[in-house]
């Protein structure tokens, strides 16, 4: 058994008696009797590390791992530099708390303000917060943002992720937002039902869930003649070679950061990013840190604009957020400094370019793509039988596209190799 | 210390990917922005981060006793456990996860013996997302039953700030309660609270100053007879897993923070996972998808209509959850009360050690943590919590938690866990006294502490009012 508890039978002995205990058990005595667990809690008996690590081994190797991913879905499969692991896995990182002491945990309050700088360079925005829990309640807590009082309607289009809509739905039901979902044409959204009458914002996502690039300019000029505020959801590699969310107008943007260095991982940890103008600044949920300096006027970080939190505001506070995903903002910082912004265009445009390439392909070997629209990395394909489909590709140890209404959504990254595209087609067609 | 942006140089790059071995194309209208990402070599990098890593306090690097956040040693099995390749590269979407459905369903299993719950979502990432969710629970379940006016969650003024700002981000209205003198929930004042409008309570046992409330049994029963629902706060169940379960001191549902309790590291504030548990009546409630097992076959089985619907994409911070249940699988079923008493012994003698000279607020015994008040020392020379708090940075120490819980005045709380030794609460404990002298004597040193530390005190006020929230890049 191991419990990691250091104290010998002899020391715990000299610490009872020193604090004047006669006994371990005396030491729940205001626990009263009868509440008392009695009898062993069913679970294994504890057991040595070498095997925990046999256990824990063979749970892994029940998990199919694919030599080719072809899917996205939310999820996708980018490249990580060998960098990332190596730094992020630095035991300081790991293992620090949020950086409440500000003297010892400099390190950690910089690498989240450059952070912060890094994705307002991406999103084109002015502030940046310090992470929420993933894209989906990066999106709910944006739309929180703009409440009033008086007025509760949200747009919401139809071509978001499906795990958005619904945690939207749960946050923002909750609230008593009224939730107006536009509805798809020819897989864009149609933004005719915006009509702007007692409603507060409008919620896109570029590409959207289909992989269609929406008109997301169109969409900004909408929602801004109409009084609206405009948040963007955006893949942070579309954002480095599509117009950036400030460039399509958009007053906050928001997403899932999980493809800047963090691995499938089964679907987490993630990471949501949250930015803004300089205006909403103080409506931004979450850690912010601020640079300031020391009583020697040198440079220094701090959590700040802590008046919104929930430490100090309680139930006034803009949000409940305490432990957000730092490591996870860490992470994406290690890869875009290693990625460089050329190095995050290129991928962008290999992104796009096999995406591309696999769609004309998979169109030769018969599986036409559904809309007409341009695409970024993910397209839906029509197809008669997608289940059987991506069961025959997994038998080639190849994990297929997503199957969706009306056939299946494809994603290629700058991971895939002409020669894997190559291989998955002849499948298709095998 | 400089920025990335500072030490970046046009031109410099790290290679990392090959050409593009398909035909290039790009789309129509395309980004006109400069992206000013700093352009770094992979030295630059490493050398910057290392820099960082020094500049970052963690558990590894002392005594960090911050209370009610559990600070405990985060074993390098369950890291091993999380980075092995069968869950890193697992799609959340993919078919052939019979590992991760597994791990899930046992890990469930476990949780909900040790809480004595009926069943468990592992949606919720962090605690304040688990008690968001609990809470929601609780509201759909008036809801459901038509009781539309209970819309009022009671919470002691002791509670964590998390607790109402969550109240409130479900639309319920917050009652603070006073605490009784003797630091618990005062009996007469949650009766009168409780009425024809209770949602519920939320209660955290240990409370936030280390003491376990005995009347809880009476608490969850005046909250039940007035049609409220009970919410268990489990940042401090590790003081008493496995010696007492909430689900048996009438909790309806739970959280946990499995990066306190159970483990796992904090990595800079997050990613943690906040585990919902609830008894059986409240499980049709709960949000993502229910794991099932049959035949040894596991699978992923939508909810009903009555699910609250979803918190987070997917299945929660999964890689969190496998390094919990890697603790678990060590621990086993008398680990599990051993890390308890443990500490909770460690606490108790910390304590003793500090008490003839420090004013504790614990009288008697304490749980995991408890709570010293600087207030006298700060009337008769102005040294405060804060000060002493600055002071122990410069011993390799990690301060307690400062100014919390609420109810105590300069309060400092302090959570040793059990992962310390004797050795080092002895020498911890020489080094409290040291400074409680060294206040008195010269209290000018600690206003001005800490003095050993990469930067002195902070200019928090300039951050607030004249925000700079990302390099400027002179522009």
């Amino acid at each position: 058994m191991g419990s990691y508890v250091p104290s010998t039978a002899k020391q715990r002995e000299e610490m009872l008696k020193a604090a004047g205990f006669s006994s371990a058990d005396e030491l729940y005595r205001d626990v009263p009797e009868d509440l008392k667990f009695k009898g062993e809690l069913k679970l294994p008996a504890g057991k040595s590390e070498l095997e925990v690590d046999r256990i824990i081994r063979a749970l892994a190797a029940k998990n199919k791992e694919y030599l080719s991913i072809f899917r996205g879905a939310g999820a996708y499969n980018h490249y990580i530099p060998a960098i990332v692991g190596s730094v992020v896995n630095k035991e300081e990182f790991v293992t620090a708390y949020t950086p409440y002491q500000a003297e010892i945990s400099q390190g950690v309050l910089q690498s989240i303000f450059e952070y912060q700088t890094m994705i307002c360079e991406l999103t084109g925005m002015d502030v940046a917060n310090a992470s929420v829990y993933d894209g989906c309640v990066a999106a709910a807590e944006a739309i929180s943002m703009c409440r009033s009082p008086k007025k509760r309607k949200v747009y919401v289009s139809a071509g978001i992720h499906p795990d958005t809509m619904k945690v939207i739905n749960t946050y923002c039901g909750t609230a008593g937002d009224e939730i107006v979902v536009l509805p798809l044409k020819d897989g864009k959204t149609d933004f005719s039902a915006v009509d702007g009458e007692g409603a507060v914002c409008l919620y896109l996502q570029q590409p959207n869930f289909y992989g269609v690039i929406e008109d997301a300019e169109e969409a900004g000029k909408i929602a801004h003649e109409k009084g609206l505020t405009y948040i963007l959801s955006m893949d942070p590699f579309a954002m480095c070679l599509l117009p950036s969310p400030a460039e399509y107008g958009a007053d906050i943007a928001v997403g899932e950061g999980q493809p800047l260095g963090m691995p499938l991982s089964f679907g987490g940890p993630y990471l949501g990013f949250m930015a803004c103008k300089e205006k909403q600044m103080r409506k931004l949920p979450g850690r912010i840190v601020g640079e300031t300096v020391d009583t020697e006027g040198r440079r220094a970080f701090v959590l700040t604009l802590q008046a919104r939190e929930q430490h100090i505001r309680r139930e006034k506070a803009s949000s409940n957020i305490c432990s957000n995903e730092a490591h996870c903002a860490l992470t994406a910082s290690v890869y875009l400094s290693a990625m460089g912004p050329e190095g995050m265009k290129e991928a962008a445009r290999q992104c796009y370019a096999k995406a591309h390439y696999l769609a004309a392909e998979l169109e030769k070997a018969g599986l036409k793509r559904c809309y007409e629209a341009d695409f970024f990395n993910e397209f839906v394909t029509a197809c008669d039988d997608p289940e059987a489909l991506v069961k025959k590709l997994d038998e080639k140890g190849i994990l297929g596209g997503l199957p969706v209404e009306g056939g299946i959504l494809w994603c290629a990254t700058e991971a895939n190799t002409k020669d894997e595209i190559d291989t998955l087609v002849k499948e298709v067609c095998a | 210390m400089k920025t990335l942006f500072e030490r970046s140089v046009t031109g410099r790059h790290c290679t990392i990917l090959p050409a593009c071995d398909v035909p290039e194309c790009t789309p129509e209208i395309t980004r006109k922005s400069e992206m000013r990402l700093p352009e770094l070599s992979e030295t630059d990098i490493s050398r910057h981060y290392t820099e960082l890593a020094k500049q970052t306090f963690g558990v590894n690097d002392g005594f960090y006793p911050l209370g009610s956040c559990t600070m405990k040693y985060n074993p390098k099995i369950n890291e091993t456990a999380a980075a092995l390749p069968g869950f890193k590269n697992i799609h959340p979407t993919q078919d052939h996860v019979q590992g991760c459905l597994e791990l899930l369903h046992t890990a469930e299993e476990y949780l909900c013996e040790i809480t004595g719950m009926d069943a468990m979502t592992f949606q919720p990432a962090a605690g304040a997302h688990g008690e968001m969710t609990g809470l929601l629970l609780i509201k759909r379940y008036h809801e459901l039953k038509g009781n539309t006016q209970r819309n009022k969650i009671i919470v002691p003024d002791s509670a964590h700030g998390t607790n109402p700002a969550s109240s409130a981000m479900c639309g319920f209205t917050v009652i603070n309660i006073p605490s009784a003198p003797d630091g618990c929930v005062d009996l007469d004042k949650l009766r009168e609270a409780c009425g024809e409008d209770t949602a519920g309570l939320m209660l955290t046992n240990p409370n936030t100053l280390g003491i376990f409330d005995k009347n809880i049994s009476e608490i969850t029963k005046i909250v039940h007879e007035a049609g409220g629902l009970c919410y268990y706060d489990g940042a401090n169940l590790n003081a008493v897993m496995g010696i007492v379960r909430p689900g048996d001191m009438g909790f309806d549902c739970i959280h946990l923070n499995l990066h306190k309790s159970f483990s796992t590291p904090h990595g800079g504030g997050g990613p943690g996972s906040g585990p919902v548990g609830c008894k059986a009546f409240l499980e049709p409630y709960l949000p993502g998808e229910r794991i099932v097992e049959k035949d040894g076959e596991y699978a992923l089985d939508p909810r009903g209509a009555e699910s609250i619907g979803a918190v987070r994409g997917f299945h929660g911070n999964f890689l969190v959850v496998v390094k919990a249940f890697t603790y678990l699988l060590t621990l086993g079923r008398e680990g599990v009360p051993e890390v308890a008493k443990n500490a909770v012994l460690n606490a108790n003698y910390l304590k003793h050690l500090l008490e003839t000279t420090y004013d504790v607020t614990n009288k008697g015994i304490c749980m995991h943590e408890f709570v010293i008040t600087m207030e006298e020392m700060k009337k008769i020379n102005g040294v405060s919590a804060m000060d002493i708090a600055k002071a122990l940075q410069d011993y390799g120490i990690h301060p307690p938690t400062m100014y919390f819980p609420l109810n105590v005045h300069e309060a400092l709380m302090v959570e040793p866990t059990e992962t310390e030794t004797k050795e080092t609460l002895d020498e911890v404990a020489k080094i409290f006294l040291e400074l409680h002298a060294k206040a008195l004597e010269d209290p000018e040193y600690l206003h001005s502490a800490p003095h050993h530390s990469a930067i002195t005190r902070p200019d928090e006020v300039t951050a607030a009012r004249k925000p700079v929230l990302r390099f400027p890049f002179n522009d």
